[in-house]
């Protein structure tokens, strides 16, 4: 009880290593969702434990919230306001539930605070996270985040639309055809 | 066909980039090769029985010769002086290092060419008809979808990591040359009744261990709406896709376990969401695509050249691949010539470097520069005049590419199989070049007529074989290769699975089986029947007693004896 959260764990957040003052509470063997105590300070908790103790969570500011990879984006969209940060696990980099997950919640129920990819997180994954909406990454400890960080300026063009650019390529520029020969 | 544009070039440079800092930092140890492998599997790099195999895109199917060129130098320098055409249309080559990987691929954007996406649970390359543009059957040329479509997956940031592979296939034909039905998704090319163009969609097509027709989810979509629908499929299928078993799933066991209606209904409800967004096609788009594909300079002809038909008329070898390598053309006094990559004694698929070269020449001199593939793994020069067809013929009889066999029962559709895959279950390759030995003779081929037969050395189904009339899948039993044969299977427009009958057999009995199948088939046809069509009036219990009735010889001194 009364963990003291984290302080010196970094994470990328607006495409810059900053230090990260929330703690995500995962469930350990034995605990439940109803049960569980939540430590003191910033913490993303499970969306399970947000369900059992709503009661006692919803008048705590600020509060973070996170989705596992098989949620659906909409068992927060009437939430959204509770919560100062989302964030969706990945619990493996192949995963690919999360980008699904972050874009339906951006477009569909214009969420516009923190959304934060925690989990196996990895700087090649990291250029699609921030296009369907991810803006913040707690990078997989053992690895180096300022090399991470290289992972979002990959590439500097895309084709098609996403959060992060609304507009396909094709609306956008004017795409000369190149002659044939 | 498609040129780039500053931005595709763009991107393609930008990809080498970062998948040689991907090479480097797996090389440096920063990355594990558990975390390297989607990466490299998505630039088309797979770890091989014997060495890294590097599969390039050949979107829809097309290349200029300048990019068969570039086969031609990869095949000499970075590999064994081969390459390998697949059943996707791609061309893979065999025995690459790691270390020069990159490089490949820069040689590869010089000419407008690229390895994404042509492995890993991402959206591969779109294949199509070999014959767009120039068959006599058309209704929609498909290519600038086809060219939609490509752009618009290429690095998709929410479909990169989906449960498994997503394969997506195009036709605009009245005859389905694509394999649509056996896709993730089947896109038809259509017209409505008031002349509108649009698309059906068929989801959930597939082969590996479970095969599965398609089902039409949506007969008429307007082309407008072709991306905003196919991103409510993969949405769809992205959340719900099964992930806790990975035979389990492909997007067609969720179509499957909802049922079409269902999952059709789930994919309407997010397209809803998106319809007539900014991803919505417009005309001007279509416009910059579609004058890639406009037909190249012919020249006025008339239906029939005097040299030609004499040359027909007196020369039965050229006659023949005429009849089996040649098809017809919408443009008068042209014609499309397939060049068979089925050479009994060559591993199905195979091409050498100097065999490039020469139909890079030949694409130069006699088909406007450009080569297509096709999915039964030969090429294609598209537009050949009449007048040309006897000398283009020499010509490729010189390079071994003109066995006239197309459609017939050498024109085998065959994978790596174990010679090559490390996914695979028993080897392929010789089975198809023992039953090519046995049946060589071109007099049995033309009699037995058209007849698809595939092998896949295992389960995944590489080699089509559920679609084969005759399909041959290789099994492991106790730690030697066996094989399964099926019958009845078609692709087209009136796919079937075909059905197994019975045990299986060893390599060395499968030129017999074969043979039984095609005595039964000879005994029982009728006039004009061909050997599905025989299959299907009789269903496979005549071949399978015929077969089974008397023991086949068998090299295996042990082990399962399937004649017992």
């Amino acid at each position: 009880m009364g963990r003291t959260p984290v302080s010196n764990v970094e994470i990328i957040k607006n495409r810059t290593v900053v230090a990260d003052d929330w703690s995500v509470l995962r469930l350990s063997d034995g605990e439940t969702p109803e049960s569980v105590s939540i430590p003191a300070g910033k913490v993303i908790v499970p969306f399970s434990v947000w369900q059992a103790q709503r009661t006692l969570l919803q008048d705590r500011a600020p509060l973070g919230v996170w989705l596992a990879s098989d949620a659906q984006a909409d068992v927060l969209k009437d939430d959204l306001a509770h919560f100062a940060v989302i964030a969706v696990d990945f619990p493996k980099f192949t995963d690919g539930r999360g980008y699904s997950i972050a874009y339906t919640l951006r477009t569909r129920f214009a969420y516009s605070g923190e959304l934060r990819a925690i989990g196996d997180v990895l700087r090649d994954q990291l250029f699609y996270m921030q296009r369907v909406g991810f803006d913040a990454f707690a990078v997989r400890a053992d690895k180096n985040i300022h090399d991470a960080l290289k992972g979002l300026t990959d590439f500097s063009e895309k084709y098609q639309t996403s959060w992060d650019e609304k507009t396909p390529l094709f609306r956008r520029v004017n795409r000369q055809a190149v002659s044939q020969g | 066909m498609y040129r780039y544009d500053q931005y595709d070039h763009q991107i393609v440079k930008e990809r080498v980039a970062q998948y040689r800092d991907q090479v480097r930092r797996r090389l440096a140890d920063e990355l594990t090769e558990e975390e390297f492998l989607p990466l490299r599997l998505q630039n088309g790099l797979y770890m091989q029985r014997h060495a890294y195999m590097l599969r390039v895109a050949v979107p829809y199917g097309m290349l200029s010769s300048a990019q068969v060129r570039m086969f031609g130098h990869i095949a000499r320098t970075y590999d064994r002086g081969y390459g390998h055409f697949t059943t996707r249309q791609n061309i893979q080559f065999n025995w690459i290092n790691l270390e020069q990987s990159p490089d490949i691929l820069a040689e590869l954007a010089t000419v407008e060419m690229h390895a994404i996406q042509t492995s890993g649970n991402c959206i591969r390359n779109t294949t199509s008809d070999e014959l767009a543009g120039v068959a006599a059957d058309e209704i929609i040329d498909p290519r600038p979808y086809a060219e939609i479509i490509r752009e618009w997956s290429t690095f998709h940031p929410e479909f990169a990591y989906l449960p498994r592979k997503f394969k997506i296939a195009i036709s605009g034909s009245e005859q389905d040359r694509a394999a649509t039905a056996v896709h993730d998704i089947g896109l038809h090319v259509v017209k409505n009744a008031q002349g509108e163009v649009g698309f059906r969609f068929l989801v959930g097509g597939g082969m590996g261990r479970t095969p599965i027709i398609g089902s039409v989810i949506r007969e008429f979509l307007p082309w407008q709406h072709a991306l905003t629908y196919l991103e409510a499929i993969l949405r769809v299928y992205n959340q719900y896709g099964r992930r806790d078993n990975k035979y389990k799933a492909r997007i067609k066991i969720l179509v499957k376990a909802l049922g079409a209606e269902e999952f059709g209904r789930q994919v309407e409800a997010e397209w809803a969401e998106i319809k007539d967004g900014p991803a919505t096609l417009t005309v001007e788009e279509l416009q910059r695509i579609a004058q890639y594909f406009v037909p190249p300079p012919y020249a006025t002809l008339p239906a029939s050249d005097a040299g030609f038909e004499a040359h027909k008329a007196d020369n039965k070898a050229f006659a023949n691949w005429l009849l089996r390598n040649v098809k017809a053309h919408k443009v008068s006094g042209y014609a499309a010539v397939i060049l068979s990559v089925k050479k009994t004694g060559v591993p199905p698929g195979d091409i050498t470097a100097a065999q490039l070269d020469f139909v890079a020449d030949l694409a130069d001199q006699y088909s406007f520069g450009e080569v297509r593939i096709t999915h039964e793994q030969n090429l294609v020069l598209a537009d050949v005049k009449l007048s040309d067809l006897f000398t283009v013929w020499q010509a490729v009889k010189a390079q071994g590419l003109a066995t006239p066999n197309i459609g017939l029962l050498t024109d085998i559709i065959c994978c790596p199989g174990g010679d090559f895959c490390s996914l695979a279950n028993a080897k392929s390759i010789p089975i198809a070049q023992a039953i090519a030995e046995k049946f060589d003779n071109l007099d049995f081929q033309h009699d037995i007529g058209e007849i698809e037969l595939n092998i896949s050395g295992c389960i995944n189904a590489c080699g089509h074989h559920h679609v084969g009339n005759i399909g041959i899948l290789g099994v492991d039993k106790d730690g030697s290769e066996w094989y399964q044969v099926s019958i009845g299977g078609a692709q087209g427009n009136n796919t079937s699975i075909g059905k197994i009958i019975g045990p299986s057999f060893s390599s060395q009995q499968m030129p017999v089986v074969i043979e039984r199948l095609l005595d039964v088939y000879v005994k029982q046809r009728t006039e004009e029947e061909l050997f599905i069509d025989t299959v299907q009036r009789l269903g496979i219990a005549p071949f399978k007693e015929y077969v089974y009735a008397s023991p086949i010889p068998t090299g295996h001194t042990h082990g399962e004896d399937a004649c017992v």
